[in-house]
């Protein structure tokens, strides 16, 4: 029985979003999508077809966004139609968590819209004030004035621009721990409180403006770092998206139906095309292949399955089309173990003080500190309750926290904004801190020095042309090597391709055979890792491929021992595999027949020593490692579990983003170390002037907005290349 | 003197306008998809055009 997978004749009703009023909305990633001319074309077809109400591309997000009508949903047409044009598309479910998320920038994004506008205008009565300090004509009256227009325009635009940061000092000090938006708030309050009572009674010394903008600077730091956040976590839930979205779930009547992965049961039947990973753990009712667990367990040889042979989640299905039944739900599967592993990793890392906090925690009690003295000793000096007051806050503004809030944001967006055009995706700024801290790396093998798919090996011209035509013709991963190697040229015609054998075929007017050793009618057990291709009657010729090294591995390892990292290799392939690829790269540490407990065990023990590493890996075996190392890289084609326990994900053939990667972390650390340093310099200046008095509202927002472009342009330069 | 009790709430009432018009142009979604709105000029179509 054949059952042909037809993308118009999938259910994909799963991933419908139904409304009450009947219709219902599909989420699908386009990631091919990229130009005006795909946009149009996509947007015109999908809405020719029949139930659609609306379609809208997302380009920037690569998301299309179709509403159907009252009854008229038919989601399959729609992939369907997409697939027709030439752009594959998966169902996506834009999930709870990322709406959560656009709220909080949203509502970022508009506090810092009031404090902009709060900034602006109350700076426009600020200015008149100045003058009066620098001997202008202004009366006490119209200074007043003046005073009462900044404080009206100025303090609901604190208040309410000020709000994230109340809300987030109000929760740290209900848990009774103190971060950085308690000295914040206390000191925007305080400064409202101090500049309103000075307006009343008349003074001199109003502080409206100047509580504003450091509210407008802090808020800018604070939306670069949610950014950051934001723009990772889409990116790396569009990568997974395309990785495992669905199962196919043949139903009684063979009817099949798109379904997430986590709503399959066991004893559900399963239809695996080539390319496809399995889903959970299942048993093969029918059909044959070959599986590719190398994310798995590391391994390059593939395996052939046939029926009643086990298939463990997360393995590649390479040749044929299989059957399947389910024998156990997504979290039962064989990987839970590992995530369990994974999540504990998780949570020493999350235990991780970020530079800023550090920091924080020594600028803290000393401000505090300074402005309690400042108070008690000018009114123990004879200064006056009030005049005491006014120096002291005029201490808590001057020695504002902007270096601490927007200094490290704006350093950590530029090094991951340059990252990301190299293909490095940053996930968070604390993952570019603790990469910066790094002295020892620790590769796995398949997949991350080698490309983790077979490439041909010392064959002869001649041969290779001979059997090129049937390779052509064959999706099978060595066949496609082979054809790789040959280039383009003349197919192979009235081809027939046994699933889990090879391919058959005519060229020029002779039959021919390619594919394992039996097929082709050569004695023997052959090997997963060669290929036999034979005209009928003729001899046998043999192939051989081996997974290659990426093309800049050598290079890569020079280049991290150059700064002074040593290197380490931890596969869970035979140790002759293994073996060859240390020696080509001149590894002398390496470990062979790695499970993934004791890679895991490995990153512990390093720990233990001392040492700071850095785990870079690709496999659902290397999960739990990535999750314990202090850093942890992974590439794109990572499997689900393993870029989401990675700090960095990286895409392309080439290994060097790694060293990009730590390049710019080490930079953006020291960019930040500057600033903090520029910080510490300007605060011992600016404390003891505003002790003195010597501070007037005119220098404390100068130095303000000054002390923080300077940061700001520091920042920018991470990452630049000498 | 008297100008300036007319212009200061003038002035910011102008500041105001721009801040209910971030805030419109926030809530419509205008900076959902920057990519897709530099595109869209150049699609011929003339019923093609932003989402209100």
């Amino acid at each position: 029985m054949a059952v042909i997978y037809d993308a118009a004749r999938t259910d994909l009703g799963a991933f419908l979003n139904r409304h009450d009023d009947g219709g219902a909305r599909l989420d699908l990633l386009v990631p091919d999508a990229r130009c005006a001319g795909c946009l149009s074309k996509i947007e015109r077809e999908i809405l020719a077809l029949p139930g659609v109400a609306s379609a809208r591309l997302n380009l920037t997000q690569k998301r299309l966004t179709v509403e159907f009508g009252k009854g008229g949903e038919d989601p399959a047409a729609v992939v369907a139609a997409l697939e027709r044009l030439g752009y594959p598309a998966t169902p996506y479910d834009p999930g709870r968590a990322q709406d959560a998320h656009d709220r909080e920038g949203r509502r970022l994004v508009l506090a810092l819209a009031v404090a902009g506008f709060g900034v602006m205008n109350t700076m426009m009565f600020s200015v008149p004030i100045w003058a009066g300090l620098f001997g202008q004509e202004l009366g006490p009256a119209t200074r007043t004035l003046m005073m009462w227009f900044s404080g009206v325009v100025g303090a609901p635009c604190a208040l309410y621009a000020g709000l994230p940061f109340f809300r987030s000092a109000w929760r740290s000090l209900k848990a009774r721990r103190a971060n950085m938006d308690v000295p914040i708030s206390i000191g925007v309050l305080l400064t409202l409180a101090i500049s309103f009572s000075e307006t009343v009674l008349g003074g001199r010394d109003a502080y409206f403006d100047a509580a504003v903008s450091l509210l407008f600077l802090l808020l800018i730091g604070r939306w670069l770092d949610h950014r950051l956040r934001a723009r990772a976590s889409s990116a790396a839930a569009d990568l997974l998206a395309l990785q495992a979205p669905s199962a196919i779930v043949m139903g009684p009547d063979d009817a099949l139906v798109a379904r997430p992965v986590a709503e399959v049961r066991p004893g559900d039947r399963l239809l695996l095309r080539p390319g496809e990973r399995v889903p959970v753990d299942c048993r093969v009712l029918s059909g044959a292949s070959e599986l590719d667990n190398s994310l798995l367990t590391g391994e390059t040889a593939p395996v052939a399955v046939s029926l009643g042979g086990d298939c463990r989640a997360g393995a590649l299905n390479l040749s044929g089309t299989l059957q399947l039944v389910a024998v156990a739900r997504s979290e039962d599967s064989a990987v839970a173990a590992i995530a369990r592993l994974v999540e504990a990793g998780a949570q020493a890392k999350s235990r991780y003080v970020r530079l800023a906090d550090k920091a924080a925690g020594l600028y803290v009690p000393v401000v505090h500190t300074v402005a309690l003295l400042t108070f008690a000793g000018g009114w123990a000096l004879g200064l006056g309750p009030r005049e005491a007051l006014i120096r002291a806050v005029a201490v808590l503004i001057v020695t504002c926290p902007c270096a601490l809030g927007l200094a490290v944001p704006a350093v950590q967006i530029t090094a991951s904004a340059r990252l990301f055009r190299r293909g490095v995706l940053v996930k968070s700024g604390a993952a570019l801190e603790r990469l910066a801290e790094v002295d020892h790396v620790v590769f796995d093998k398949t997949g991350v020095l080698t490309e983790g798919r077979p490439r041909l090996v010392d064959a002869m011209p001649r041969t290779l042309a001979m059997a090129a035509p049937l390779a052509r013709v064959s999706r099978h991963p060595l066949a496609r090597a082979l054809a790789d190697a040959a280039g383009s040229g003349p197919l192979a015609s009235e081809v027939t391709e046994h699933a889990g054998q090879g391919v058959e075929g005519t060229i020029d007017g002779r039959r021919a055979r390619l594919g394992r050793a039996a097929f082709v009618g050569v004695d023997g057990a052959g090997s997963e890792t060669e290929l036999w291709f034979g005209f009928e009657g003729d001899i046998k010729i043999r192939f051989r491929f081996a997974d290659s090294l990426r093309p800049d591995a050598l290079e890569t390892l020079e280049a991290l021992a150059a700064r002074g990292l040593s290197v380490e290799i931890l596969s869970g392939d035979v140790p002759g595999a293994v073996g060859r690829v240390a020696e080509a790269l001149g590894v002398a540490a390496w470990r062979a027949g790695c499970t993934p407990q004791d890679k895991a065990a490995r990153m512990d023990e390093l720990a233990a020593a001392g040492r700071r590493v850095l785990m870079v890996g690709d496999g659902l075996n290397d999960a739990a490692a990535l999750a314990k190392a202090h850093a942890a890289m992974a590439p794109g084609s990572a499997l689900e579990a393993s870029q989401n326990a990675a700090d960095l994900v990286f895409s392309g053939e080439r290994l060097e983003p790694v060293v990009a990667a730590f390049d710019v972390a080490r930079s953006a650390r020291r960019r930040a170390l500057e600033n903090f340093g520029f910080a510490a310099l300007y605060n011992v200046v600016a404390a003891p002037a505003a002790m003195l008095g010597l501070v007037n509202p005119f220098v404390a927002a100068i130095a303000m907005s000054g002390s923080s472009l300077i940061v700001t342009l520091n920042a920018l330069r991470t990452g630049l290349r000498r | 003197m008297n100008i300036v009790m007319f212009l200061a709430p003038f002035s910011l009432g102008l500041g105001l306008l721009a801040v209910a018009a971030f805030w419109w142009s926030l809530k419509a979604g205008q900076y959902e998809d920057p990519a897709g709105d530099a595109a869209r000029i150049l699609v011929e179509d003339p019923e093609d055009r932003p989402i209100a």
